[in-house]
């Protein structure tokens, strides 16, 4: 079968500064004229140029649902106008198979003026649905929207919120081939957001082929089958969502299994205690980025007490790669606990058993804080660590003999019993 | 009390935590469906879309304006409808405008300073040519500003841009339309006879029309790049009014610069549309010289909009 899209050598460039900023005017233009050979005699090249884009090579097959993520400014909005065919690549070429339908925004081709009724229309034409096709699907758009008592209302007079559910079931309801989305779903309150989410699945499971650019890693790595890491322009990697996702999160955050300050001032702290190492460690003392998800592991805590007569307790918490927070550890452990501690370096580790959470990436964000005689925060770092729980397919973990995706996340490994109640014999041989 | 001490994030996600509390996403099935059935028959359907490069050259590509035209339609609708609201007297202005701009000429070059007009009142031949002027001018304004105007469509979506101008012009034609009763209300008053001329107005009224696109485009895709024409457009359209035989008859201009007129397709058209009126013989030649600059002037207009038109969302 042939790919849905097929990117082939893309490059987009972009001149800033220079001899072309966005638009000049006559005059600039004429001036550039007789200055322009001077200009290249002095610099060689009278303009700055910026590569969005460079040489990004991919195919994506039909049916796929495909995230892009990266930093700003890595080329992701670029990349989609290129494909929505809002701008052209500055060399290569692009093939797409089916019909395209954009979302760089919401509410594309909205006139404030219009009524709802009348957006809907417009908007529709704008994304390429035809008139008879917007006429058979207005009911449902309508309905979709939950503003049937404001459709004939001038959307200037809509709240934000019906302005965007407005929009989003125009969209909706453009049953693409092919449909690329920029962040549209970071819009709307929550019951709407989970309409949208689901919307998308229905509209995976009809075999579109999806594109999705958001920094929303939740929806990214829950609606994706694959993921494309864009930085400066090119693909820094590719394939399932968990190890993309996982690498962004990792290169982005520069945070692995063990993170070191050397320098006491550059230590996050102040002058009761700095945090001098984190780090993610195995029971024979190893530090691991990768965990087993049966084994139980450490987070230690490496940190210097500068000033006595604190009572100090480090705090661990724990997210994982949808942003959702785990929980949260105190030290309430007795031999330090309310007592204050000498000027030294301690080592504090908390050991989090095997078979409690669920496979997948990782960060702990520690601190240290002291509660007595008033609570304060001395030490706070961020995506202190990031690790890998991996689940095993050996059958002896909480997933049994299933190797599909399971949700939630924790996975305890929990007892079941099932007895016999009456011997059924016959029925079954 | 960590957490609103710090509102901790990972990355910064804002909708994360609106999102998360539902399981977004029924559990995937162990192994996974066999989806192909409905993909075979989706490629089936399917178009194919080749993106080239900047450096690739210009397409026309007619068929994609086929393609897209009910676009026209709803772009022309907008337009119209947008203007009109909020405003009392609404559709009203399209028929006030020129009736006071007659009224003034008429007072000026009626009154004060006597022309001859031929057979033509001199209110019914001022309206006959400030019909179709207001219509070019408006139109061509219009269009030059429609992309600026437009900018978040063309960064968001893409469509063929050249709806954008072309709907002012269409919008311009539907003014035209009803401020038309004006004209023939006057031609009643007069007792204007009926001749087979008068079979000739749609052909001005579509040359006209063609005119203001082939221009209206080419100022459209050179503004976006170069925004001074935003500014220097009242004073060409000024000018240009007063280069065309809108107020006052061809017949006074002096016989060294009859060949501005001859150049003006504007003089030629609006001309023509007069002699339609009156039933006077029309000047073939000016006419068909008028026509010819009107298509080729839209040709040319075409082309360098298309030109412009993949580095508009870059630019504007």
């Amino acid at each position: 079968m042939k790919p849905a899209i097929k990117i082939e050598n893309v490059s987009k460039r972009y001149r800033i500064g220079g001899l072309h900023p966005g638009y000049m005017t006559f005059r600039e233009m004429i001036g550039g004229v007789v200055t322009a050979p001077f200009r290249k005699l002095k610099s060689g090249n009278g303009h700055q140029t910026l590569w969005a884009l460079s040489d990004v090579n991919l195919e994506i097959g039909q049916g796929e649902l495909v995230g892009i993520i990266g930093r700003n400014g890595a080329g992701k909005s670029t990349l989609l106008k290129i494909l929505s065919r809002v701008t052209k690549p500055t060399t290569g070429e692009v093939e797409l198979l089916g019909r395209i339908g954009s979302l760089l925004e919401v509410g594309t081709g909205f006139h404030p003026d219009l009524t709802g009724r009348e957006n809907i229309f417009l908007s529709g034409a704008i994304l390429g649905m035809r008139r008879a096709e917007i006429e058979r699907k207005f009911d449902e758009i309508v309905a979709f929207s939950e503003l049937e008592k404001f459709i004939e209302t001038s959307v200037k007079w809509y709240s934000s919120g019906m302005y965007v559910r407005l929009a989003f079931s125009v969209a909706a309801h453009l049953e693409p081939e092919i449909l690329m989305m920029d962040e549209v779903l970071a819009v709307g309150d929550a019951a709407f957001q989970q309409k949208c989410l689901d919307k998308m699945h229905d509209i995976r499971g009809q075999g579109r082929t999806i594109l999705f650019v958001s920094h929303d890693m939740a929806a990214i790595t829950r609606l994706c089958k694959r993921v494309v890491l864009l930085e400066n322009g090119r693909i820094a990697c590719a394939g399932g969502p968990r190890e993309v996702v996982q690498h962004y999160l990792s290169s982005s955050l520069k945070t692995g299994a063990v993170r070191e300050w050397t320098k006491q001032t550059e230590a996050p702290g102040d002058e009761v205690v700095r945090l001098r190492r984190v780090r993610v460690r195995a029971e024979d003392g190893k530090t691991i980025p990768v965990v087993d998800i049966r084994k139980p592991f450490g987070i230690e805590l490496t940190y210097e007490v500068l000033d006595e007569g604190h009572a100090l307790v480090p705090v661990i918490e724990f997210y994982n790669e949808e942003g959702t927070e785990l929980f949260s550890t105190h030290d309430t452990n007795a031999q330090w606990r309310r007592l204050a501690r000498p000027r030294a370096t301690y080592t504090s580790t908390v050991w989090i058993p095997g078979n409690l959470l669920a496979e997948g990436s990782l960060v702990g964000h520690v601190s240290i804080m002291s509660h007595f005689p008033a609570t304060v925060l001395h030490a706070y770092e961020r995506n202190a660590v990031a690790f890998q729980i991996v689940d095993s397919p050996a059958g002896d973990s909480a997933r049994g003999d299933y190797i599909g995706p399971m949700p939630g996340v924790i996975r305890p490994l929990l007892n079941w019993s099932t007895e016999i109640n009456e011997t059924t014999g016959a029925n079954f041989k | 009390m960590l957490h609103g001490e710090l509102e901790l994030s990972l990355m910064d996600l804002e909708t994360s935590k609106a999102v998360t509390p539902k399981p977004a996403v029924t559990p995937a099935p162990a192994f996974p469906r066999a989806e192909s059935n409905l993909t075979e028959s989706a490629a089936a359907s399917a178009r194919r879309t080749r993106i080239k490069s900047e450096e690739a050259g210009v397409a026309l590509n007619l068929g994609e304006l086929w393609q897209y035209r009910e676009l026209l339609y709803f772009l022309t609708l907008r337009d119209i409808k947008v203007r009109y609201k909020q405003t009392l007297m609404g559709v009203a202005w399209v028929i006030i405008q020129p009736l006071l701009t007659v009224l003034i000429f008429t007072l000026v070059f009626n009154r004060f300073v006597r022309l001859d007009t031929g057979s033509l009142p001199y209110p019914l031949f001022a309206l006959s040519g400030l019909l179709l002027w207001l219509f070019f001018a408006n139109a061509v304004t219009n269009s030059t500003n429609s992309l600026l105007s437009n900018a978040n469509l063309i960064t968001k979506v893409y469509f063929p841009r050249l709806f954008i101008p072309a709907a002012s012009v269409a919008a311009g034609l539907v003014d035209l339309g009803v401020a038309f009763l004006l004209l023939i209300a006057l031609c009643i008053y007069y007792g204007v006879a009926l001749t087979l001329n008068l079979l000739l107005v749609p052909l001005f009224i579509l040359l006209m029309a063609l005119l203001a696109l082939g221009v209206g485009l080419l100022s459209a895709a050179l503004t976006v790049k170069y925004r001074d024409l935003r500014h220097a457009l009242p004073f060409i359209i000024q000018l240009w009014m007063f280069a065309s035989p809108v107020i006052y008859p061809a017949s006074v201009v002096p016989e060294k610069w009859k060949w501005l007129l001859l150049i003006n397709p504007v003089a030629g058209i609006i001309e023509g549309f007069r002699a339609s009126l009156t039933g006077r013989s029309f000047d073939w030649l000016h006419l068909s010289v008028s026509a010819a600059i009107t298509v080729t002037l839209l040709i040319f207009s075409v082309y360098v909009f298309r030109r412009f038109e993949d580095t508009f969302a870059d630019v504007i």
